[in-house]
């Protein structure tokens, strides 16, 4: 709505006191509509158990989200340990090329691992909120419940009106924040629920989680590949080391060589092979 | 004087302090009006700073509605906004 619509006003009300006006018309209201004092009691009183259950429900559901989004947090912590380690062993290899992949893929998990442990402390807030909201109302319609019924074993029903309308508008006002509260819980999680999907389907696309863990590896194929390659440079050292021994004695220095460079691919292998 | 933070619940605040109070709620008032959102969110700021100062819990059981409800400290304006004017915000 537009400023201008307070333009106006005579005398400037603040607004605590517009909020609070706010939430007294419509307790109001709906007092108006009913016809029978008692009735009213028993009508609410069933309302309020209802909001309390929904308003369980509601910390329930933000407790799931809440979880769903701790294990993808997880998943997201064990794809970037397993990129550390493959960096460690690329760059062993003497591959920095795929070490320097592997390390943007990591920051790539990192920026969303970040932003999900945003979502997760906020949904966390929630939580916090809805169950302190729940505790809140519980209180208020324990107390509605025992002045309901003090209400209708002393009071006629002329003089009943005014303590009726007293309770009714004081946990009226006590089911709108919750409704509130609620409502603010319900939209957080639906936001977050559309962002874990989205997540959800990245790892399924082998966009994040998959490239790491599954055959579409790259950075494991090639180190897989490397290893492979050494183990074969490592067999003809070997077979070119027995040649040798059985060979006249002048390559006998070209023999200790190809031991020497033979070390190196071993280790390099057994490196490799400790990554898969 | 009770009021209730919403989101929070209800505070007992002394009648002495209503007035200081009234005055930072003007403060974000006039932030509403002149959309001016670094100015609402101090003043809101302020405002539940203040009243946290000054309040103390209210009885859980009380049923005795509120004096005076102000907006929960992560509002936006235009929830402010609606809250005002009972835009469908409050359920019920």
């Amino acid at each position: 709505m537009a400023a201008g619509c307070y333009e106006g006003m005579v005398a400037p009300m603040g607004v605590m006191k517009r909020v609070q006006l706010v939430f007294r018309a419509k307790a109001n209201k709906a007092l108006d509509k009913m016809e029978d004092p008692r009735e009213t009691l028993d009508y609410s009183y069933q309302q309020q158990l209802e909001l309390l259950q929904k308003v369980r429900r509601g910390v329930a559901d933000v407790a799931t989200s809440r979880k769903r989004l701790e294990l993808q947090v997880n998943q997201l912590q064990q794809s970037s340990d397993k990129l550390t380690r493959q960096a460690q062993d690329s760059l062993a290899a003497g591959r920095e090329d795929l070490a320097r992949e592997a390390l943007q893929r990591k920051a790539g998990i990192q920026s969303q691992q970040g932003d999900l442990q945003v979502q997760y402390e906020s949904l966390q807030g929630e939580e916090e909120k809805l169950t302190g909201a729940a505790q809140r109302l519980q209180a208020k319609v324990d107390a509605f419940r025992t002045k309901k019924e003090t209400i209708k074993a002393t009071y006629t029903a002329a003089e009943a009106q005014t303590r009726i309308s007293e309770a009714f508008t004081g946990i009226s006002e006590e089911m709108g924040d919750v409704g509130m509260a609620i409502q603010r819980a319900e939209d957080k999680t639906e936001q977050m629920k559309a962002r874990a999907g989205a997540i959800d389907e990245l790892m399924a696309s082998g966009a994040l989680d998959d490239v790491v863990s599954g055959p579409r590896d790259d950075i494991q194929a090639e180190l897989d590949r490397m290893g492979a390659s050494t183990s074969v440079d490592h067999e003809l050292a070997q077979m070119k080391a027995a040649l040798a021994s059985s060979a006249p004695r002048q390559i006998e220095g070209s023999q200790d060589g190809a031991t020497g460079t033979g070390q190196a691919p071993a280790q390099a292998a057994e490196q490799a092979q400790d990554a898969e | 004087m009770i009021v209730r933070i919403l989101g929070e619940g209800q505070l007992q605040v002394p009648e002495s302090a209503v007035d200081e109070l009234n005055e930072l709620d003007a403060r974000l008032e006039t932030a509403v009006e002149r959309n001016d959102e670094p100015a609402f969110r101090g003043a809101l700021e302020a405002l539940l700073a203040r009243l946290r100062e000054v309040g103390t819990p209210a009885d859980p059981d009380t049923l005795e509605p509120s004096g005076l409800i102000v907006p929960q400290e992560d509002a936006s304006m235009a929830e402010v906004r609606r809250l005002l004017t009972d835009e469908g915000l409050i359920p019920g």
